[in-house]
């Protein structure tokens, strides 16, 4: 029998009261995650994607409310199975039994989300405590100086003892990894984790991703706005654009075989390091005021190849495979045949033709 | 640290002589003498100005003056209030009760202050944040003497809990009341100036993250809020000292306290220079001490700042 996904999310919609009119930010969205796998969400600012995990936590600001959805968490506890909506069980509940416990977060910024009063060995420290997870203080101490060496710090024993503003940024983005491990997690949300650091480290944290989910199972929603980051950490890809899902499969798939124009639109602008004089697409305009979304295909006011249908009605997602879906009405058997740019197809059909084992590596631009 | 401190007291010895200097010159234009009787005729009084060394030229008689303070602590005697006197007579004895008022109504004040900039900043735009806002609003702009006025009609008149003045019978229970008038503008400050502090610390990106550790609400505002509000509430203990001082000059006088607020307000009254000096002097010590303390607790509170190590 398949396996259930460890966090399953149906027909989310959030929106934010402002001032002048309410934002509509995620608009029906709806995804899962297996155990043990690394989802990737991606998406340019501003399309949903960071409001949609914290959601799951219920750590979005005051003003901003879930209005329709829910969020199936499958866990366990003292060896029995629990299935809880995470979007109805309350914030006491997610406070105790989810946060740091069962679900644990990574942030954007290491610079900003460490307390600069204490030391850094005590934030790790803290959530394993509170959540009773050791019996003493000296079991903790010796469990922080474990998760320190996980995540790659050298002399730990220094370091517990140190402030964040000693600690250089890709320091500090180990050790917000080393709190988010601290309870063991089932599902850890690394929302934009390299793009704060520079591009050096950012591979060093990347690899040190990969690896802790090579030595603890952890199931990875990773969050980016650059496709190329993940294309070698991700086992699947959705791409959101505008509060919604446009395209979603198996990295491969994505990689390989977009379907979307937007996703075309992303593919196309990474730079690529082959050396030659070819063409960097960029995606024109900018992202539709979502305080009055757009009728029908909200990517169609950016597209080439926008049809009439999609100023009128959102297109439903068509399969393209028992994995790969795509919201794209190019797809409808009435749509005229389009093919994907020519530059993205030729830079695709030489990455085929290399046939490198590091598949979708050519991506990542490095 | 101990480079750094040396160091600032140096700094602060220097200004302290700058300051004399100021007030010394200041008062060559204050209208008046401090013999402005009027039985004294012109010649008795050109025979005051002698016998005091006033008519001497500006220079020599602030150079004596500067050696008796620095060689002998010497701050003259007193011109008009009592007559004759060493000021330092005069002023010291009178200078415990105003700094133990003036303690407590800092003490009062900030720790009332930082209850209710937490209750508030907690609970923003609630009724009790709402609630907390308008005694804030209050308490920073009613003058204190409005204060010492309604708490001594209702408190020491009307129901007669507490004596109307200080008495030296009962020197804590008698402080109270000028001390809660005191400490009104302190608290309402600490107020104002935690829960803003507060707000913005509750919602930055290091608490969010405290959060989704799964750390209760209580224990994020205690173990993390309050610490990092609490820098920056740190540095208005300075300026906080001096309302202290300029409202204890009307607090001391409405309470009858025999402290050198009110001994200011008589010497400033009746032209007595090296009274007026003496006070002046000492008020401008106690403000950078206070700074010199609020820089020394800012390195304690936040370890970014900390001055090498050990700080």
């Amino acid at each position: 029998m398949e396996q259930k996904p460890i966090l399953e999310v149906k027909n989310l919609q959030i929106s934010f009261q402002l001032n002048f009119g309410v934002n509509h930010v995620i608009r029906d969205i709806s995804f899962h995650l297996n155990k043990g796998e690394t989802l990737a969400i991606v998406g340019e600012s501003g399309s949903g994607k960071s409001v949609t995990t914290k959601s799951i936590l219920g750590l979005i600001d005051d003003n901003g409310a879930v209005e329709v959805g829910s969020c199936l968490f499958r866990y366990q506890k003292d060896g029995k199975d629990i299935e809880v909506d995470l979007l109805k069980c309350g914030k006491d509940y997610l406070q105790k039994n989810i946060r740091g416990n069962k679900i644990a977060i990574i942030f954007q910024d290491p610079m900003t989300s460490l307390d600069p009063t204490m030391k850094v060995g005590n934030q790790i420290m803290e959530g394993m405590r509170d959540h009773k997870k050791v019996k003493s203080r000296k079991e903790a101490v010796r469990r922080t100086i474990e998760l320190l060496e996980l995540v790659g710090i050298d002399l730990p024993e220094k370091r517990i003892n140190q402030y964040p503003h000693q600690l250089s940024g890709g320091m500090r983005q180990r050790v917000v990894i080393a709190i988010a491990l601290a309870c063991e997690p089932d599902v850890l949300i690394a929302d934009e984790p390299t793009t704060a650091l520079d591009v050096t480290i950012q591979s060093q944290i990347l690899e040190l991703i990969k690896d802790i989910q090579k030595k603890t199972g952890v199931a990875i929603i990773f969050i980016t706005h650059d496709l190329g980051v993940v294309a070698n950490v991700a086992d699947r890809v959705a791409v959101m654009y505008a509060g919604k899902i446009v395209e979603t499969g198996l990295a491969s798939e994505i990689y390989y075989n977009p379907k979307h124009p937007y996703t075309w639109g992303l593919l196309s602008s990474i730079p690529s390091m082959s050396g030659q004089n070819e063409e960097i697409l960029s995606i024109p305009g900018t992202p539709p005021n979502l305080i009055q979304p757009p009728k029908g295909d909200a990517f169609a006011y950016r597209s080439d190849y926008a049809m009439a249908i999609d100023f009128e009605e959102h297109p439903p997602m068509f399969q393209v495979s028992d994995t790969h879906y795509v919201a794209s009405w190019l797809l409808h058997p009435d749509a005229p045949k389009v093919n994907m740019p020519s530059v993205l197809q030729a830079r695709i059909d030489s990455y085929k033709k290399r046939g490198d084992t590091n598949e979708q590596s050519h991506f990542t631009g490095r | 640290m101990l480079k750094y401190i040396s160091k600032r007291v140096f700094w602060s010895i220097v200004t302290l002589l700058i300051i004399i200097f100021i007030l010394f010159l200041l008062l060559q234009f204050m209208p008046g003498t401090p013999f402005d009787d009027e039985k004294l005729t012109e010649a008795q009084r050109i025979i005051m100005y002698a016998k005091y060394g006033l008519d001497a030229p500006f220079w020599q008689r602030f150079g004596i003056y500067l050696k008796n303070i620095l060689l002998e602590g010497d701050f003259g005697i007193s011109l008009a209030l009592q007559k004759n006197q060493l000021v330092q007579d005069i002023v010291l004895p009178r200078l415990g009760i105003s700094i133990r008022i003036g303690l407590q109504a800092l003490l009062l004040g900030t720790s009332m202050g930082v209850v209710y900039g937490v209750i508030s900043g907690a609970n923003k735009n609630t009724w009790v944040d709402t609630i907390t806002t308008f005694v804030a609003v209050l308490g920073v702009s009613v003058p204190s003497y409005v204060f010492a006025l309604l708490l001594s009609y209702f408190f020491g008149y009307k129901w007669r809990i507490f004596s109307i003045t200080y008495r030296h019978g009962m020197p804590f229970w008698s402080s109270i009341l000028p001390t809660i008038s005191l400490s009104m503008f302190v608290m309402a400050q600490t107020t104002r100036f935690l829960r803003t502090e507060l707000i913005e610390v509750l919602s930055s990106e290091y608490i969010k993250l405290v959060e989704a550790k799964g750390v209760k609400r209580i224990k994020v505002i205690f173990r993390h809020g309050i610490r990092n509000a609490l820098i920056s509430v740190v540095t208005i203990l300075g300026p906080l000292t001096v309302t202290l001082m300029t409202g204890s000059l009307v607090v001391e006088r409405v309470y009858g306290v025999p402290g050198i607020g009110d001994l200011l307000v008589e010497g400033i009254l009746t032209n007595d220079f090296n009274v007026i000096v003496m006070i002046a002097f000492i008020y401008s010590a106690l403000y950078i001490t206070m700074n010199l303390a609020v820089d020394i607790l800012y390195g304690i509170i936040d370890p970014r700042i900390r001055v090498a190590k050990g700080g």
